[in-house]
């Protein structure tokens, strides 16, 4: 297992405590001019996704954790399971519902995802910034106007709601952030 | 402020007359007083010897010597002139740390230090905070509120312990409790954590105004150059001084005793070993000095950067310095 030293501490590194992996989302050099130094360090869980505050001493070695971010396509869901595939590979993954919490959401088959591997298992999974999805359910909309003012929601074919503009109809396929969750326009077939 | 070129001063050229007019008024407030301004070497052979504190390293200035070392702090310079009879001395000038960058240090930075004869640890304190108050007063964003406060009644006041009683085992927990996480903290290390990451947060006044901090009487585990306190020997004559919790000065009154400054230094330089750091040649100009007779005198060096910093109501030492680490 590799060893991380405290002064290679960053935002974004990837460190094992008690067991579970965390990512370093702040670090903090505490130096009294006389008196040991310290590290403080915002940690989030790639677990559970809770962040904590922990100090270590300056220059002590901590674990770091085996965790990998991979572009994966998805397949498909057994109901239990959501199903990656790693295309230089071909290597198939399954990441459970907690992995993919929030995103299933936005998962739609074939899309790339980012998987986060912790000893080989999807830890947690990012769908691409934009996706495209078809509108399965909204209501009617006032056919020719498009000139914004008032939206309405739709419901999109991977389950999630978006507001969209009144002129949207059924059956279009628009973009949408996944990041905000916000629609960002129609696509043109 | 962020869109200058590195090449450029960083900041706003105002900072400039700022420093100069800070400088001005520090060296007005020992004039007043006669004490003198002297200039010591920024390189030395001999090294300073404290645990915490890493040196930069150069070539030699003498044959017979293998090195030389650029000083952590005027303080070695300052007692031998201190002991060849100079009188009271002040001194603003650069010093170097190595591998010290945070937002409140840089590796190279300025140090007023001064020394006072006959003064005893609680008068330099108070000529501590009159000139504090002086320079707030004349250049700062907000009114100043002064607390002394002992080690030990911060320590339950801030902290719910007894930091010279409380058994180790039980420090330790107060200290994970606290966030800690890694190997046993022996029990200086533990009352840095608490003192640190603990106690120093809490000092930041929340009504707008400023909170100052003098704390005085640190375990002589810390005393470094400090004497022991004449009727608490598990104490020593050190004080600093905080500003909302930002430590900005560091004083003691001084150890005259060679033979225990001597010690102080070996035992450093065994600590270093130990933790793998290089060990540094003792000053013994500085033992001789202190052997000949050094005067009775307590001593304190002050960031300047950290003060000006403060004064203007800036969260970073770089917010000051327009040049730094990064574009020095």
């Amino acid at each position: 297992m590799s060893v991380y030293s405290t002064s290679q501490f960053k935002n974004g590194l990837k460190i094992l405590l008690d067991g579970d992996p965390y990512n370093i989302v702040e670090n903090q050099e505490v130096k009294p001019g006389k008196g040991q130094a310290f590290n403080r360090v915002k940690i989030r869980n790639l677990k559970t996704g809770r962040v904590i505050e922990k100090t270590f001493k300056s220059n002590e070695k901590v674990d770091a954790a085996d965790v990998m971010d991979t572009e994966m396509q998805y397949l498909y869901t057994d109901g239990e399971f959501y199903h990656f595939m790693d295309p230089n590979s071909f290597e198939q993954f399954e990441a459970s519902e907690t992995a993919v919490g929030e995103s299933a959401k936005w998962l739609k088959e074939e899309d790339m995802c980012l998987v986060t591997l912790w000893n080989n298992v999807p830890l947690t999974v990012e769908p691409p910034n934009f996706v495209e999805l078809k509108i399965t359910e909204t209501d009617p909309g006032l056919r020719g106007d498009t000139s914004g003012g008032g939206s309405k929601p739709a419901t999109l074919e991977t389950g999630a709601v978006v507001n969209v503009p009144l002129f949207v109809p059924e059956g279009e396929v628009i973009k949408v952030d996944t990041r905000s969750g916000e629609y960002v326009g129609r696509v043109k077939k | 402020m962020k869109n200058q070129e590195s090449w450029q001063f960083q900041g706003p050229l105002k900072l400039l007359k700022q420093r100069a007019f800070l400088l001005a008024k520090i060296r007005e407030f020992f004039v007043g007083k006669n004490v003198l301004e002297v200039s010591t070497p920024l390189l030395s052979t001999a090294g300073n010897t404290d645990v915490q504190i890493e040196m930069f390293q150069t070539q030699s200035i003498k044959p017979e010597a293998e090195k030389a070392f650029l000083r952590t702090s005027p303080e070695f310079f300052h007692k031998r002139l201190l002991a060849s009879g100079s009188g009271d001395i002040f001194e603003i000038a650069p010093v170097f740390r190595a591998g010290e960058l945070t937002p409140l240090h840089n590796p190279e930075f300025t140090l007023l230090e001064w020394y006072r004869l006959d003064f005893l640890l609680v008068d330099l304190m108070d000529e501590v905070i009159a000139l504090i108050k002086q320079l707030n007063d004349l250049m700062g964003v907000a009114e100043l509120d002064v607390e002394m406060i002992s080690y030990e009644s911060m320590f339950q006041e801030y902290a719910q312990i007894n930091p010279f009683q409380i058994d180790l085992g039980e420090l330790r927990r107060r200290c994970e409790h606290g966030g800690y996480v890694g190997s046993n903290l022996s029990r200086t290390e533990a009352l840095d954590f608490l003192f640190a990451l603990v106690i120093q947060p809490q000092l930041v006044s929340q009504n707008g105004r400023i909170k100052g901090v003098m704390v005085y009487h640190f375990p002589i585990e810390m005393a470094a150059l400090a004497q022991a306190h004449p009727e608490h020997p598990e104490q020593c004559l050190r004080f600093e001084f905080l500003w909302n919790g930002v430590e900005l000065a560091n004083g003691y009154q001084e150890l005259t005793d060679a033979k225990e400054q001597r010690r102080r230094f070996e035992q450093d330089n065994q600590i270093r070993a130990e933790k793998d750091h290089i060990e540094l040649p003792i000053d013994e100009h500085l033992l001789s000095a202190l052997s000949h007779g050094l005067p009775v005198c307590s001593g304190v060096a002050l960031g300047v950067e950290r003060l000006m910093m403060c004064l203007l109501g800036q969260e970073s030492i770089q917010d000051v310095m327009g040049f730094y680490a990064e574009n020095s």
